[in-house]
């Protein structure tokens, strides 16, 4: 039974040495990798600063304001005016037309007697399909 | 074979001869010993001996490595990676709305190895050919007379580095630069100031700001802990933009020096836009006048609208007004003498153009006409202690505390002594000089509901705590006073259909130098407030020698100049901030539906 506990220890030292070794070699690996990618990120962060800086320089206000006037036939934008404002409750939309009315036969009593001629005409449409 | 300890052969004997068995017995048990002894010693000592090499092992293991750390660079253990690293050395400067006002750009710096230079005469003829700007005959006798280094340039563009390798010199070297960039250009140059090198060396060069916020606020710029993070300013592009393009086409119609412009909003303190003409590009940041005849207003470096100290004029009777209500010595309704003109001792107090609003105009009455005598009489009746506080608590004794580095050197100018005659001329805005940011401010106090605020560039999150200087009930009046200057008094061109502008006009001689006042040239200030009925913003112009030649004789008051100025720039700017205008707006707008 010794004998054997001896081999089995052995063995896994040798087992976790190889492994301890090749966790050492992948950590430095991944290591470099990080390494490499921070690189990059910085790289990436100062062409990302560039443009940023090339957006605000294409975009300040001087040269859209030429933009604007060089384009005027095509597209004509002026400064906006306090007309402009508007209010929700002013705009007008389309008047929703009113559905047809697929069962008459629900639509019964006294109450619905205003509504006959809407009926008929959805009826008609039905016998006309 | 085991030996017996006590065998008959030889005990028997011994006892015959009378001796003692024992005896026998503890020899044969001693040589046993020694056999198991001489048996066992060579295991011991091969034990003793692997024990002695794991021991030297460990020794040698722990001297290998003691060695080993003496004799090696010193290296952090890296158990895990870094963070990613911030770029920038210096943080942005943005916009209220996070739009870029200045960022920085890496690029490179071009010194000069002369001794490893190859052929010093022909390089320095090309670099003379890329920088228009260099000699070649001084860079050629710089490259040769024996030095060891030298800076050429302290930026490059690409293409500039680009043609200086295609010099293949090895005596021309590059360093790596951050250079400070403000794309916008000229847009809000005050405010941003400008940017130079610091401490250079050929691997990095510190970038410090030489003026404006840049200078103002260096350290926290400055600060890796917070370079990732970009400095919000209160400015708003758009806004700051539209007042520039309306004050630069002012000055230009009505022919002025110059002039300033001011955006504040009134809950906050923050100003929205702060401009003054003319102006520079801090990319490119001109050099100071350091003449002795130079007048530094002269120069487009100086901030009118913060360094520039004016008499303001009649945009003051406001404060005499308020603080008159607020102490109870008069109503809005309140009848004043206002009998032109008024003798004070050796001095005569008129009115513009030797007019006569008197003899009795009411204290509403006397803003609307923009009255020197009314006001004087209500500036006599608070005295001349309580003047002095409440244009204290407005903030008109101290220099203004906005983020400039500008801004504690422009000191107002106070009368060193006090008497009745100086409380009469500061009541209209003479004697007492201040820059253009006091007068926002305190317009900005009397229409935030009579607390003071406290002029920033810097965004806040929500409105400002101050003290309040005057009673909320005096603040409306003041406004709806003011309202009453543009409806029926002398600001008529301000009014913006939907705007309810509210405002005081102030025209003041220029003093010469020699003493005494120029007749033909005048500050011209227009301070208002919009809307009148829920105050938002204090629009604030001051131009520098306007005079409106429209008409058939020149004219110069703000009420011809600086007003339509401001008017301009109101109807501009309020769409823009998003206030929607108190009028009908157009109806009919119908849109088409898409799908039922």
């Amino acid at each position: 039974m010794r004998p054997v506990l001896y081999v089995l220890t052995f063995l896994s030292v040798i087992a976790l040495g190889f492994w301890a070794y090749r966790e050492n070699y992948a950590t430095q690996a991944s290591l470099r990798e990080v390494r490499a990618l921070q690189r990059e990120i910085a790289d990436l962060r100062e062409a990302l600063s560039v443009q940023k800086a090339e957006w605000a320089w294409l975009n300040r206000p001087e040269r859209l304001r030429e933009l604007v006037g060089l384009n005027f036939a095509r597209v004509p934008l002026m400064p906006m005016e306090p007309g402009q404002f508007g209010d929700a409750a002013a705009v007008v939309y389309p008047v929703p037309e009113i559905p047809a009315i697929e069962a008459p036969d629900i639509l019964s009593g006294d109450a619905f007697s205003g509504i006959d001629g809407i009926v008929a005409t959805a009826a008609g449409e039905e016998e006309g399909l | 074979m085991r030996t017996p300890l006590r065998p008959l052969a030889r005990v028997l004997p011994a006892r015959s001869r009378g001796e003692n068995p024992d005896l026998i017995e503890r020899e044969n048990l001693e040589k046993r010993h020694e056999a198991i002894r001489d048996k066992n010693q060579p295991r011991a000592s091969a034990r003793l001996g692997l024990l002695a090499l794991a021991f030297g092992c460990a020794y040698l293991t722990i001297g290998v490595r003691m060695g080993h750390l003496a004799a090696s660079e010193p290296v952090e253990p890296v158990a895990s990676a870094p963070g990613a690293e911030i770029v920038a050395q210096r943080a942005d400067i943005t916009d209220r709305n996070g739009r870029i006002l200045a960022t920085n750009m890496t690029t490179s710096a071009l010194y000069a190895h002369p001794r490893d230079m190859v052929d010093p005469k022909g390089s320095a003829k090309r670099l003379a050919e890329i920088f228009p700007d260099l000699d070649a005959a001084a860079l050629e006798k710089r490259f040769t007379d024996g030095r060891r280094f030298m800076w050429v340039r302290k930026v490059l563009s690409p293409e500039q580095m680009q043609a200086v390798h295609e010099i293949g010199d090895p005596g021309l070297l590059f360093g790596p630069r951050e250079m400070r960039l403000y794309p916008n250009g000229t847009l809000a140059a005050h405010v941003l100031g400008g940017y130079s090198f610091g401490a250079e060396g050929v691997h990095s060069a510190e970038v410090i700001g030489t003026a404006g916020i840049e200078k103002a606020l260096d350290a926290r710029l400055r600060d890796p802990a917070r370079a990732g993070e970009p400095l919000e300013l209160s400015i708003d592009l758009t806004v700051q933009a539209t007042v520039e393009e309306v004050l630069g086409a002012g000055i230009t119609m009505l022919n002025a020096r110059g002039g300033a412009a001011i955006v504040m909003d009134v809950r906050t303190g923050e100003i929205i836009a702060l401009a003054s003409a003319p102006t520079f590009d801090p990319n490119d940041r001109p050099v100071p006048l350091v003449g002795k005849n130079d007048e530094p207003s002269d120069s487009p470096l100086f901030n009118r609208a913060v360094q520039g100290v004016y008499e303001l004029g009649s945009a003051f009777k406001i404060f005499a007004a308020a603080q008159g209500m607020e102490l109870g010595l008069v109503g809005p309704e309140t009848m004043v003498d206002a009998n032109a003109p008024m003798v004070w001792g050796k001095h005569k107090i008129k009115e513009f153009q030797g007019k006569n609003y008197g003899p009795l105009l009411s204290v509403r009455e006397v803003i609307e006409k923009s009255s020197n005598v009314g006001t004087a009489h209500i500036a006599l009746m608070i005295g001349p202690l309580r003047q002095q506080a409440f244009l204290k608590s407005l903030g008109f004794f101290d220099p203004t505390p906005v983020e400039l580095v500008e801004a504690p050197g422009a000191k107002p100018l106070i009368p060193k002594r006090w008497p009745e005659i100086v409380t009469i001329t500061t009541s209209y805005g003479h004697g007492l000089s201040a820059s253009p940011m006091h007068l926002a401010a305190a317009y900005a106090s009397i229409a935030n509901g009579g607390i003071y605020v406290k002029p920033t560039l810097i965004k806040q999150h929500g409105p400002a705590t101050g003290v309040r200087v005057m009673s909320e009930r005096v603040a409306k009046e003041s406004v709806a006073m003011l309202r009453g200057v543009v409806t029926k008094g002398t600001a008529s061109l301000a009014e913006v259909p939907g705007y309810e502008v509210a405002g005081k006009t102030g025209t003041a001689d220029k003093p010469k130098k020699s003493g005494g006042y120029y007749k033909d040239k005048v500050i011209n200030t227009f301070a208002s407030v919009f809307p009148a009925s829920n105050p938002r913003y204090v629009v604030l112009v001051t131009l520098d020698e306007p005079v409106d030649t429209s008409g058939s004789e020149p004219r110069r008051t703000a009420g011809w100049t600086s007003v339509p100025v401001a008017a301009e720039m109101i109807r501009r700017i309020a769409p823009l901030m998003g206030i929607r205008p108190a009028v009908e707006p157009i109806t009919g707008t119908a849109l088409t539906a898409a799908a039922n």
